[in-house]
């Protein structure tokens, strides 16, 4: 690629560089995006048990997950290390495109029962926040309806053993809650489409 | 590597080349070369096309993401066989921790109902850029711009006694599917007490820690079912090449007694009948079972039409459009490229061909349609096995800085092993969902 030095600092104003004679913009918030669906699925929709789907997930807590995961106050294996390549502004981009993905809704295996009992502990403790039963992101409150089971179990293992911070809110409720209660919980946020 | 007329010949000439898919399998190495149909096969009507050559990481997910960015386009996806099989994951396969092939094996026809891809399966004879077609099996394809993501041949030339029938004997497995259960089963049936041999070529190679993560896995299925047996692995380069504190950490503590890693091994030559690889033909490894896993370049299509760089391996292209110099409308992507880059490039992987396959698409068609090209952003992610149970990975963002590739963020995993756990199963559901996304 050549480019005259005049022209890289009137490309780095214009927020461009050039390729040949092409001009090249800085990538789109969906194609930052669509880089995210080798491991969250096709506009965030993940069919992986372990991984959690973006879509429709709000701007705000997709922001606020990745600056945790860049600073490490959100543990993480491969997320962390990711978000360190990518900017405060990309991350607002990628948020932003989530958000407008539609809700992706899962068919998984949850025990009747427990989602049955789990519903009831959700309406009393969890829905001021997570409303429609977790099927809504409000503000920087995650969506919960639909997520995998197994993801949901392991994010709670880390919320237990005190790797990941919870908002005193939900601690206030989460740890009053026994240990059926908590799985019948997961089952049921599983369960919702 | 010097391009006389014999190794020309044989370059042009080997039926066994052709593997479209990123990683599909050819086994019959004894079968005719292709030829080419030269009649029409699909005329092509008022509708804009793009030919995308090759089924495999970078492939289906070009064709698909064109589909979904602009539904205008006609787009053709020409690859030879009916599915696809992955080689990451193949490892557990080849180790024998899974039976089921179809967890690792996908097809077309959801991926074509969905988009409105029009599947041809044929083998790609030609990439005729200064006729704007692609010549098959079946016939030819014109095109207004063709996406080729067509994966590895081997530089077989490169090892003395090499044929068409050494890879029967000798399996390279690094083309998942009939040679990863000829591997397989050679495993199985290796009495106890027997050695395994590996080899694996210099760098730049498809999938930078495979062969690592193989050794382990054979590592474990030895110890595990063949106590007495060991496993060598020869690594053509001086030192492990990726993950290296990972896995050494991996070898020293779980392998030590069955397993032994020597590097500055590049075998030069073979010798089927007696069961051996020799190394410049000063030193010779014995094994009962032997993997070897030839140097590579671009896929054998890539050299025959004219579209690998001066090092005759590798297909150079543009950073930003994936454009080939060589080929105007002609757009490269996946392990076949050599990417301009400004220090370690994007690794010959199945997640690079995914990212790169997007950008691609987006830019072929701001280019169709005359808008701006997009500057490069995209991720590589590689979880290798080191056990049945524990896996290591690399993470790695990559964008354009200065016209080149370049990663502002590179790490791999804890050296404390305190996460190998976790990044198995979530390993397990990038398999899953990347699958996913290549097949619906």
């Amino acid at each position: 690629m050549k480019m005259k030095k005049s022209l890289v600092s009137w490309a780095l104003v214009a927020g461009c560089t050039f390729s040949g004679a092409v001009m090249a913009a800085p990538p789109t918030p969906e194609m930052l995006s669509y880089a995210c669906a080798g491991c969250h699925g096709t506009n965030g929709g993940s069919a992986g048990m372990t991984m959690p789907s973006l879509a429709s997930q709000s701007k705000a807590s997709i922001v606020d997950a990745m600056k945790k995961f860049k600073s490490g106050d959100r543990p993480s294996t491969v997320m962390g290390r990711l978000a360190k390549g990518y900017s405060d502004a990309e991350f607002a981009a990628m948020g932003e495109f989530f958000s407008k993905q539609k809700f992706h809704p899962t068919t998984q295996m949850v025990d009747a029962a427990k989602a049955k009992r789990g519903e009831e502990i959700e309406d009393a403790n969890c829905s001021r926040c997570h409303i429609d039963q977790g099927k809504d992101g409000k503000d920087d409150t995650p969506v919960m309806a639909s997520q995998w089971l197994e993801y949901l179990k392991m994010q709670a293992a880390l919320y237990d053993s005190g790797a990941r911070k919870m908002p005193k809110d939900m601690a206030d409720k989460w740890n009053k809650l026994s240990k059926e209660d908590r799985e019948a919980l997961l089952h049921f946020y599983a369960s919702v489409k | 590597m010097t391009f006389d007329r014999r190794s020309f010949i044989k370059l042009v000439g080997s039926a066994s080349g052709l593997a479209l898919a990123g990683c599909a399998t050819t086994t019959g190495s004894g079968d005719a070369p292709a030829v080419g149909k030269t009649a029409e096969l699909m005329p092509k009507g008022s509708a804009r096309r793009v030919v995308v050559v090759g089924g495999g990481y970078g492939g289906t997910i070009a064709a698909k993401y064109i589909r979904m960015l602009d539904k205008s386009i006609e787009v053709v996806l020409v690859e030879k066989s009916k599915q696809f099989v992955s080689c990451p994951f193949s490892n557990f396969y080849i180790a024998g921790m899974t039976n089921d092939m179809n967890a690792i094996t996908i097809g077309y026809d959801k991926l074509a109902a969905n988009h409105g891809i029009k599947m041809v399966y044929a083998e790609v004879t030609q990439i005729d850029a200064a006729a704007k077609k692609v010549v098959t099996t079946e016939g030819t394809l014109a095109y207004d711009r063709c996406i080729v993501s067509p994966g590895i041949d081997f530089r077989t030339e490169e090892i003395e006694g090499y044929n068409a029938k050494t890879a029967e004997a000798f399996p390279h497995a690094w083309k998942a599917g009939a040679q990863s259960t000829l591997l397989r089963n050679q495993l199985q049936a290796m009495p106890d007490g027997g050695t395994v041999v590996m080899s694996m070529p210099l760098t730049p190679y498809r999938c930078p820690p495979g062969p690592y993560e193989r050794s382990c896995l054979i590592a474990h299925y030895l110890k595990k079912h063949k106590p007495k047996s060991k496993l060598i692995l020869l690594d053509a380069n001086p030192d492990v090449v990726s993950k290296k504190p990972l896995f050494t950490k991996a070898w020293s503590t779980y392998y030590k007694d069955n397993f032994q890693y020597i590097g500055g091994k590049k075998v030069t030559q073979v010798n089927v009948a007696g069961k051996s690889v020799s190394i410049e033909g000063i030193e010779d490894f014995k094994g009962d079972v032997i993997n070897l896993i030839p140097p590579q370049r671009a896929a054998d299509i890539m050299v025959k039409s004219g579209l690998v760089g001066d090092d005759k391996r590798w297909c150079p292209v543009d950073a930003i459009s994936f454009e080939s110099p060589k080929a105007k409308g002609v757009h490269i992507i996946g392990d076949a490229t050599a990417l301009p880059s400004d220090g370690p490039p994007m690794p010959k992987s199945g997640y690079s061909a995914n990212s790169q396959a997007k950008f691609c698409a987006q830019n072929v068609l701001n280019l169709m349609n005359g808008k701006p090209t997009v500057e490069f952003s995209g991720i590589n992610v590689c979880y290798s096995a080191i056990s049945d149970h524990e896996s290591v990975s690399i993470a790695q963002v990559f964008n354009l800085q200065n016209g080149k590739i370049k990663s502002p963020a590179t790490a791999i995993s804890p050296a404390d092993f305190s996460l190998t756990k976790a990044e198995h199963a979530y390993g397990e559901s990038w398999l899953k969902n990347i699958l996913t996304e290549m097949s619906t």
